[in-house]
């Protein structure tokens, strides 16, 4: 197919259709209402079906059903909904089932505003909520990328029967780029049959039984140990990051994810003109974090510097990245405000004139 | 030949509930059983648990199952609905998962006229936690959480489900009846069979809600508790059909079982 101008939620929404997905459940909120406004009339064009539902924890709980039920299946939201499916999530995880989730992130905490953020981190990778599970989590920095991901979300989806979350900022939604779909575009793992779906029970097969519970300890402990094997395989296979600019010999190296990524790579470029060293790490997954890459590529800077639109969520996985205690240094912008690469390019300056006061931890 | 002329239901697993003595859940769960059988549909109906004494639920039935999370079961029964609409999809609730956490979700449901079916049992109680008040409880009820019964100005009034659906514009089969009686049982099968029929025929969202016991939580013998819920509930609670799908839907058809 050729490129085609889209704005970055129709993107995700044709992504998600030539996935295979047809079946959508969302509830409106800003920043991602052109998500399913697009798939309201897109689905019914494949045979689909769209649905709103009247709030984001019955989305997740249809996703729970439909996903159950053998199909593929998407929602999406932004952060004050995504924490209301906090516990459908967890029992998708629980249950085994293959969902895929879009935030487009916006600026908290509670109602917070609908401008780019990147304030829910912690809420991806850390815990979204209760119990012992992760969540495969994929983000994006432009329109293609995300048309990307989100196919490949499906596929890592299906392959780990475990909810994969695609994270982008306002901007990801809102941007205007143009995007190629592939037509001979092939599954990323091979995907076995799913003889565990709940579609009727010919007796050809174990009954299905679509759970999260277990009343017997032993039992469940066992179920626990299944899931952290998946998580383990996913640690081992599933990392994903790039790197950028003088990653061998950097005077600074930037971490930082999305689209904030972007502007400190326009940054990057303009210090490079001036004989200033920057490399950048980015995650692409930001679980499974790439702690390997970012150890390697700070060993080999002078200093470090996180670039983030959060008070400083990922310096956490940057420290545990590294192998010993190591200066760190922090830009960011708060409450939908933007970095700027003027900004980033000051912040390197300070680094190196020893004028940037480091990250302080207790 | 002895001819057998009381035997397990097939859309029933062939094991032993966890249900108390007395506790009408089994009942229920035998007369769906036997609707889904003489329908002819096991093989393509899938049923949604609820969290409630009847989480379990998926061990009993003899068919695929998902289990839902509380009150959500008829988010869940939507999703498997409109993926594979060619299924028979039903969900099972209390009265604390539906009409309670899971209002929203109900109400919703059979607003958008989802072909599913709805087996509400109602038992004024919330079961498995151990006996707290429930959106259902009668009033003067004594539950662990109104230790002096029910307080109508405090809590409220118990809230009609069958009544409060039947008034969504949307068509529907909606239905009261009740286990506290082999007649009544005859009565609520009948309801069921209309309901998954409905269904069946892709004509509608179908809810029967089913009056039962809890003999543990309402501190009674079993045998007190089928006349608990006579004397009590049913005046509460009337029988009946409230609703179907071809518009005799406004007044409640008051039917003696
Ligand atoms: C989110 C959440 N909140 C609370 C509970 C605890 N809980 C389990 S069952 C139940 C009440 C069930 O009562 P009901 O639906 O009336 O079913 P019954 O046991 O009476 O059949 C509650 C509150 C839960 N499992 N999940
Ligand atoms: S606690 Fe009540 S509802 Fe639950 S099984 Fe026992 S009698 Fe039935
Ligand atoms: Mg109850």
């Amino acid at each position: 197919m050729a490129k085609k101008l889209m704005k970055g939620a129709e993107a995700i929404g044709e992504a998600a259709v030539q996935a295979g997905c047809h079946l959508f459940f969302g509830y409106p909120i800003t920043p991602q209402n052109e998500i399913p406004e697009y798939l309201s009339s897109r689905m019914p064009q494949v045979g689909g079906a769209f649905v709103q539902a009247e709030s984001e924890v019955a989305s997740i709980n249809m996703l729970y059903g439909a996903a159950g039920a053998g199909e593929r299946v998407m929602t999406s939201s932004s952060s004050p909904g995504i924490s209301l499916m906090a516990e459908g999530i967890s029992y998708c995880a629980g249950a085994e089932l293959p969902v895929v989730i879009v935030n487009i992130m916006r600026a908290g905490p509670g109602l917070g505003g609908i401008l780019p953020s990147q304030a829910d981190y912690f809420q991806t990778t850390k815990g979204m909520a209760h119990g012992d599970f992760r969540l495969l989590a994929l983000a994006p920095w432009s329109i293609q990328e995300a048309a990307d991901l989100v196919q490949d979300a499906f596929d890592l989806a299906d392959y780990y029967r475990n909810p994969v979350m695609v994270v982008g900022d306002g901007l990801i939604g809102q941007m205007m780029e143009p995007v190629e779909f592939y037509e001979d575009r092939q599954p990323i793992k091979e995907l076995p049959p799913k003889t565990w779906a709940s579609t009727g029970w010919k007796r050809d097969r174990p009954k299905a039984i679509i759970n999260s519970l277990f009343l017997d300890p032993a039992e469940l402990e066992r179920h626990n140990f299944h899931l952290k094997e998946k998580y383990d395989l996913m640690e081992r296979d599933e990392v994903r990051f790039a790197t950028y600019g003088a990653v061998d010999s950097a005077d600074v190296v930037i971490i930082a994810y999305g689209t904030v990524a972007r502007v400190c790579l326009s940054a990057i470029e303009a210090l490079e003109q001036e004989g200033i060293k920057v490399a950048m790490v980015r995650p692409i997954t930001l679980w499974p974090f790439p702690y390997k890459a970012v150890r390697e590529v700070a060993s080999k800077a002078k200093d470090i510097l996180v670039v983030e639109l959060s008070t400083g969520q990922m310096i956490e996985d940057v420290r545990l990245a590294l192998h010993r205690p190591r200066p760190i240094h922090f830009h960011c912008r708060l409450g939908g405000m933007l970095v700027s690469p003027e900004e980033v390019i000051d912040k390197v300056k300070a680094i190196k004139a020893g004028t940037s006061e480091e990250v302080q931890h207790a | 030949m002895p001819e057998a002329v009381f035997v397990r239901p097939d859309s029933l697993s062939d094991v032993s509930t966890h249900y108390c003595p007395g506790c009408t859940h089994g009942i229920i769960h035998r007369l769906v059983a036997e609707v889904i059988d003489e329908l002819g549909i096991r093989d393509r109906t899938v049923g949604v648990a609820p969290v409630g004494c009847s989480v379990l639920a998926y061990n009993y039935f003899d068919c695929d199952f998902h289990e839902a999370a509380h009150g959500r079961a008829p988010a869940v029964a939507t999703g498997i609905k409109r993926a594979r609409p060619d299924l028979a999809v039903f969900s099972y609730q209390g009265d604390g998962d539906l009409a309670s956490i899971g209002m929203a979700e109900i109400v919703h449901c059979a607003n958008r006229g989802e072909k599913i079916t709805v087996v509400f049992v109602n038992n004024a109680i919330y079961g498995m936690t151990g006996g707290q008040m429930a959106p259902t409880t009668m009033p003067g009820q004594v539950a662990t959480t109104c230790q002096m019964g029910r307080d109508v100005d405090l809590v409220g009034h118990p809230i009609r489900v069958a009544e409060l659906i039947s008034t969504l514009r949307t068509p529907a089969f909606i239905a009261r009846a009740s286990s506290h009686s082999p007649l009544a049982a005859v009565n609520a099968k009948e309801m069921l069979r209309r309901a998954f029929t409905y269904q069946v025929e892709e004509r509608c969202f179908s809810l029967v809600e089913v009056l039962s016991t809890c003999p543990t939580n309402w501190g009674l013998t079993p045998a007190e508790s089928t006349e608990w819920l006579e004397k009590t509930m049913l005046p509460y609670y009337p029988l009946g059909v409230f609703k179907t799908p071809d518009g005799d839907d406004r007044a409640p058809l008051p039917r003696k079982p």
